[in-house]
């Protein structure tokens, strides 16, 4: 295999590795944020379960989060992720469906919680004199939240989900251990034809993805520095 | 009858009783200040009146309208509260400025909310209608949110002239001073309109120079005829400016009466302590 073969066999995995960041990031921010008000309820069993779901997602590794999502449903005697790959399989000819979405979850609720827990910093870093300055001028808790408390939470928290967010382009590849054909297994699947560079070039992809996620998110930065705290 | 009653107001944190029972009235165009020691509840005070805090018992009536009663305090819903409490305005002892607006959105942003919520329960009606009707009638709603915007902008732009800021309404809070930054929380209170303007010692956080800008604005107020409850530790403003003063002590309101009554002739031993002290202090 010559250069531009192997890069387009790479590109193939690098393909998996983009769709599974980018879902995994729109599943998980939104959801992060959502576990974060849990976390911060003020009823009391809420707010107590949201903390252990935490805790333990956040405590123990993503590459057995991954495993467990996989295989336990198997114990009950219900493979569903096997199922959802036989069925793609048959009726659209893609492989590996069931494995993917089963990693797709793990990293949802991997990184919900750890975004949850940015969230939950950034709200409550807001002065309470914030929340009080829109309480007396008559806006809604909805309104106080999305036009004051949001638009400053956002400013706080775009360094720390920034360093989540390259992480994330990195723990993609602890999908290869349920066999989603991601960027380093098929770099792996060249080494049978005895290729080890490819390996190493697979880091190019996450060196260039990395790069230009760290300009955007200077970029971030630098338009919402128009204003201190 | 007065604008403002307030009887029986009482309020306690956990065990400690910070408001034994405070009851004033206040009439349409005065100006109440409250003075009092550190703690003394001066502040808890504003802000059962605020409804930042729900006093334990007590009764406020504004202009005739129940704005507080003790023993309804468990049935009034947030909606009510909501409009209750824009009978009255409050600034800050810290501005509370929304840093992430510049000075003229942080004046219009409450107001615009509430145009735009009256605007949305119109559309609402419109919405039944059919037709050529129901197009006209969008076309002259939109026209008039174009309107009602435009209207709540210029009148910002007025207020933020009046206290002295007509230059900076694209600055944002953090390139303001102090004064400056107290300066558009009374303009971002007073475009709403309330009835009583409550200042929580205004010139508090703000360098001694600076404190003579904000004293000057609610001044002006004064002379437009507005009514205010003002505490401040400015004992010389206080003199000149208030109607009314209140004397604060452990909870209760020690000695009220006229500026003259309480700054010259006190009678409650403990109101001419303080007072003593505060010249120490202040002048
Ligand atoms: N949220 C709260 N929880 C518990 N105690 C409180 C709370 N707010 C105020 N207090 C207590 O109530 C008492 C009165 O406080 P308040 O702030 O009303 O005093 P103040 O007269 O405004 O004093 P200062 O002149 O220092 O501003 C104080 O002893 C204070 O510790
Ligand atoms: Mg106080």
């Amino acid at each position: 295999m010559d250069f531009l073969q192997v890069t387009l066999y790479l590109l193939d995995g690098f393909k998996l590795t983009c769709l599974l960041f980018a879902l995994t990031l729109i599943i998980s921010l939104p959801l992060g944020l959502l576990i974060s008000f849990c976390t911060m309820s003020k009823i009391k069993p809420v707010s107590y379960v949201a903390r252990v779901i935490v805790w333990i997602v956040r405590g123990v590794p993503l590459m057995l989060q991954i495993f467990i999502i996989y295989y336990v449903p198997g114990f009950f005697d219900f493979n569903i992720f096997a199922k959802v790959d036989n069925f793609f399989f048959l009726n659209t000819g893609m492989k590996d469906m069931g494995r993917f979405i089963a990693v797709l979850i793990a990293f949802s609720v991997n990184y919900a919680c750890y975004f949850s827990e940015i969230f939950r910093g950034g709200i409550q870093s807001i002065p309470v004199g914030q929340y009080e300055a829109c309480a007396v001028l008559g806006m809604k808790r909805r309104q106080t939240f999305i036009h004051i408390i949001l638009p400053q939470v956002i400013k706080r928290i775009v360094p720390p989900t920034s360093n989540e967010v390259i992480t994330l382009v990195k723990d993609t590849a602890l999908s290869r251990v349920i066999l989603v054909s991601e960027l380093i297994m098929q770099a792996e699947k060249l080494m049978a034809s005895a290729l080890i560079w490819p390996l190493f070039y697979s880091g190019v992809f996450y060196l260039v993805f990395v790069g230009i996620l760290t300009l955007l998110f200077n970029y971030i930065e630098k338009k919402l520095s128009y204003y201190k705290v | 009858m007065a604008l403002l009653e307030v009887t029986g107001i009482t309020k306690k944190f956990g065990e400690t009783e910070v408001l034994k029972g405070i009851n004033f009235e206040l009439d349409k165009g005065e100006v109440l200040t409250i003075i009092g020691s550190s703690g003394s509840g001066k502040t808890t005070l504003l802000r059962c009146l605020n409804y930042l805090e729900t006093a334990d018992t007590g009764k406020v009536v504004l202009d005739g309208e129940i704005i507080f009663d003790g023993n309804e305090k468990g049935k009034i819903k947030a909606e009510e509260i909501r409009r209750k409490r824009l009978n009255l305005g409050l600034v800050f002892q810290s501005f509370n400025l929304f840093p992430h607006y510049n000075v003229l959105k942080n004046v219009t942003v409450a107001p615009t909310m509430h145009a735009k919520e009256k605007l949305k329960e119109q559309k609402k009606s419109i919405s039944r209608l059919k037709g050529e009707q129901k197009k006209k009638a969008k076309e002259e709603l939109k026209k008039r949110k174009e309107e009602i915007l435009s209207g709540i902008e210029k009148e910002a732009k007025e207020v933020l002239v009046r206290v002295g800021l007509g230059d900076k309404l694209l600055s944002y809070p953090c390139e303001l001073s102090g004064g400056q930054q107290q300066r558009v929380a009374i303009a971002r209170a007073l475009i709403l309109k309330p009835k009583i303007l409550c200042f929580d010692e205004p010139t508090s956080a703000l360098d001694p120079e600076l404190t003579g800008e904000v004293l000057r604005v609610i001044r002006e107020l004064k002379n437009d005829g507005r009514t205010m409850i003002i505490v401040t530790h400015e004992m010389g403003f206080a003199k000149s400016v208030s109607d009314k003063v209140i004397f604060m002590s452990e909870g209760v309101v020690a000695e009220e009466g006229t500026p003259r009554k309480i700054f010259d002739n006190p009678e409650n031993p403990v109101t001419k302590a303080f007072l003593a002290s505060a010249k120490d202090s202040d002048f």
